[in-house]
């Protein structure tokens, strides 16, 4: 048990310390005197555009950078085995589970939106898809004309008026933004308040173990479900890309209506 | 494998564009693909369900590959391990096909996928390049490191494609070679055949060019053209880009759209959001923002100090947001005129720069691709990219082996079940 633990421990060292090499290596060599380029920022004269406030880049990219060492060393080699050694069908009822399970969130935030409509189309997806559904493994809802409406609390806050606040890319969970990083943190407080007010497995011995193996599966069939690789387009600005698309996707959704002039 | 229909959130503002259903509205000339207009078909590409089944099971493997031995990578490309290429293989001895990626597009593009799918359907091995133009390729792969002459970069790739080979031709059974490739890609297929017939690594079989560009100077040039059509020209894209950005969101929170979804996307097609000038602009916009990462990596990997200062040593976390912005407001002539050019006048004394815009095509190549029969062309009666005289030039260098349909823009159709048969019909 020990032996196994530290062998996981192992690469996190090696991978913590490139990294902090890689860091200080990119500082160190410069022994030339620069020549100010041909075409330069000075000379522009446009709007600047897809552009996102981001005063901890270099913290963000060195989080970036982190999530895609991650990804190689772990998360996806851990991913591709779930997905070698489970059948599709499972893996999609697992998934099913999953969104099922999410749906309380999109419940509770449609909710805080005040969003009557969406709150009893989300709560009828919910029932129907946990009973005739077999608790979520199935989406018969979406047959039925529910459609699924992805709701967190960093876009609750986003409809009430909160600002984004600066970029910020999260270990593991990617890009996000201080609002939507408040927003997971209240979102996991209430699915957890929830889970412990429910206590379904209390009865067991191993309702830790359950637990933790729930938790686990779910991360790992979130990163299943989730098909971006960090650095796999090979365009040089793609972190400057997925920062303005990240923040144009919440800001436009979790926008008001504005009714028709 | 069943993660190859990627979406890279890089792509999404025109991969969602791309996704987006359809109506039939198949004029009646027998060709089911449905949308008329060239610049919405160029974004719009093919709806979903005019798409072929993807395979039930596909074989693929990464190949990451050492082109050139012993190359420095600034810490900004740490990233980098080499040249990226997706392999698909059959259990059994079957032909093996090269695929040579677009303008921009990595081996993992959606074309390029769907290609290699529709091609492993129908019984082929396959290996998926990235294009000559992208980081990637620089970094990895290109000898130069300075992309955009036809006959170096279809060395660069010969060169890759013989290394790639010898990775696998332990682990398959190959009975001869094709190649294909699309877009730019295609252009440089022809050079990459030319080059075969001298080093005769693969003796092609087949070549297919689709949606090729006869003249990368004047394709360059029309696409370039797209860019005028928007107030202030290309020197204000920044303008227009956040103009149409506003537009897109305001249209969002008026309709009451779930997210940002295929429903979505359908209704600014069918309320046309965009006039024809802006889809345009657009498509000049999305090749300038792809433009910019080709020069940018090409400066950076040859210390040339054309939008980085000379001598900067980029790491990976120092900000390249002020280099996309310079970078995308620079145009392919500005890339020619003081970037190119100049390199191979140094490299070619007495080049004068319509012998080099001369070069850049293929017509500088017709006699042999008059002469040899393996060569097919499939492109579109309104693909905007070729300009007037260059569809019939292609007939007349081609003959018959010339398919042409009658809509479908810039590779719009490129994943239509009728496009992707006939291609594999091609190799058969």
């Amino acid at each position: 048990m020990n032996s196994t633990r530290y062998r996981t421990c192992l690469p996190f060292l090696a991978l913590m310390l490139s990294l902090f090499l890689a860091g200080c290596a990119a500082h160190s060599v410069n022994s030339q005197d620069e020549v100010p380029p041909m075409h330069s920022i000075s000379q522009f004269k446009d709007q600047r555009f897809a552009e996102v406030a981001d005063p901890w880049e270099r913290f963000n990219r060195s989080m970036y950078r982190f999530n895609f060492y991650f990804d190689k060393y772990l998360f996806l080699p851990v991913v591709k085995s779930y997905e070698f050694i489970t059948p599709t069908f499972v893996q999609e009822r697992v998934s099913g589970f999953y969104n099922n399970i999410g749906e309380v969130q999109n419940f509770t935030n449609s909710l805080f939106q005040l969003k009557g409509k969406e709150s009893v189309t989300t709560l009828a997806r919910f029932v129907t898809n946990s009973t005739v559904g077999l608790g979520g493994l199935f989406d018969p809802a979406t047959s039925f004309g529910l459609e699924r409406h992805d709701q967190d609390f960093g876009k609750t806050l986003g409809y009430w008026g909160a600002d984004s606040g600066p970029y910020l890319v999260l270990p593991i969970f990617g890009p996000s933004s201080l609002r939507d990083a408040g927003g997971l943190a209240v979102d996991s407080g209430i699915y957890y308040g929830i889970y412990t007010a429910i206590d379904p497995f209390g009865n067991s011995d191993d309702a830790f173990a359950i637990g933790s193996v729930i938790t686990a599966l779910d991360t790992v069939d979130t990163r299943h479900q989730q098909s971006f690789r960090y650095y796999e387009s090979g365009y040089p600005f793609e972190y400057d890309i997925v920062r303005f698309f990240y923040h144009e996707k919440r800001e436009i959704e979790s926008g008001k209506y504005i009714p028709a002039e | 494998m069943s993660k190859l229909q990627h979406s890279v959130k890089l792509l999404l503002f025109i991969a969602c564009l791309l996704l987006a259903p359809l109506p039939s509205s198949a004029a009646d000339d027998g060709y089911g693909y449905p949308i008329p207009g060239s610049y919405e078909a160029t974004i719009l590409g093919t709806p979903p369900e005019l798409m072929p089944e993807p395979p039930a099971k596909m074989l693929t493997r990464l190949l990451v590959l050492d082109v050139v031995p012993g190359r420095q990578k600034p810490p900004i490309f740490f990233y980098d391990e080499g040249l990226r290429c997706t392999f698909a293989y059959q259990e059994k001895k079957a032909p093996l096909i090269f695929l040579i990626a677009g303008a921009g597009a990595s081996d993992r593009s959606p074309k390029i996928t769907a290609m290699m799918m529709s091609l492993y359907q129908a019984g082929f091995h396959v290996i998926t390049l990235p294009s000559p133009s992208t980081a990637n390729f620089i970094v990895s792969a290109s000898q130069s490191r300075i992309p955009g002459d036809l006959t170096e970069d279809a060395a660069d790739l010969y060169r890759a494609m013989e290394i790639a080979w010898d990775h696998v031709k332990g682990d398959i059974e190959v009975s001869s070679f094709y190649l294909c490739g699309y877009s730019l890609g295609a252009t440089q297929a022809a050079f990459v055949a030319k080059l075969d017939e001298e080093r005769r690594a693969f003796n092609f079989r087949k070549v297919l060019m689709i949606n090729p560009a006869v003249s990368l100077y004047s394709s360059a040039g029309r696409i370039e053209d797209l860019l005028k059509q928007i107030p202030g020209g290309a020197k204000k894209q920044g303008i227009f880009f956040n103009r149409m950005l506003s537009k897109f969101s305001q249209f969002y929170r008026r309709g009451n759209f779930v997210s940002i979804n295929d429903e979505f996307l359908y209704a600014i097609y069918t309320e046309k959001l965009f006039s024809r000038e802006e889809t345009g602009g657009l498509i000049g916009l999305t090749y300038r923002i792809n433009l910019a990462g080709m020069i940018f990596s090409s400066d950076v990997m040859t210390n040339s100090g054309y939008v980085v200062p000379k001598n900067r040593v980029l790491g990976s976390t120092d900000s390249t947001f002020d280099y996309f912005l310079v970078s995308s407001h620079l145009s392919f002539f500005d890339y020619f005129n003081e970037y190119l050019y100049p390199h191979f006048q140094k490299l070619r004394p007495g080049l004068t720069k319509q012998a080099f815009i001369d070069s850049l095509s293929l017509r500088s190549i017709e006699g042999y691709l008059k002469s040899s029969a393996k060569f097919g062309v499939m492109t579109n009666e309104n693909d905007f990219i070729l300009a007037k005289g260059e569809l019939d030039y292609l007939r007349q260098l081609f003959g018959e082996r010339t398919k042409v349909y009658p809509r479908g823009g810039h590779l719009g159709n490129l994943e239509y079940k009728e496009n992707l048969a006939n291609m594999v019909n091609f190799f058969k």
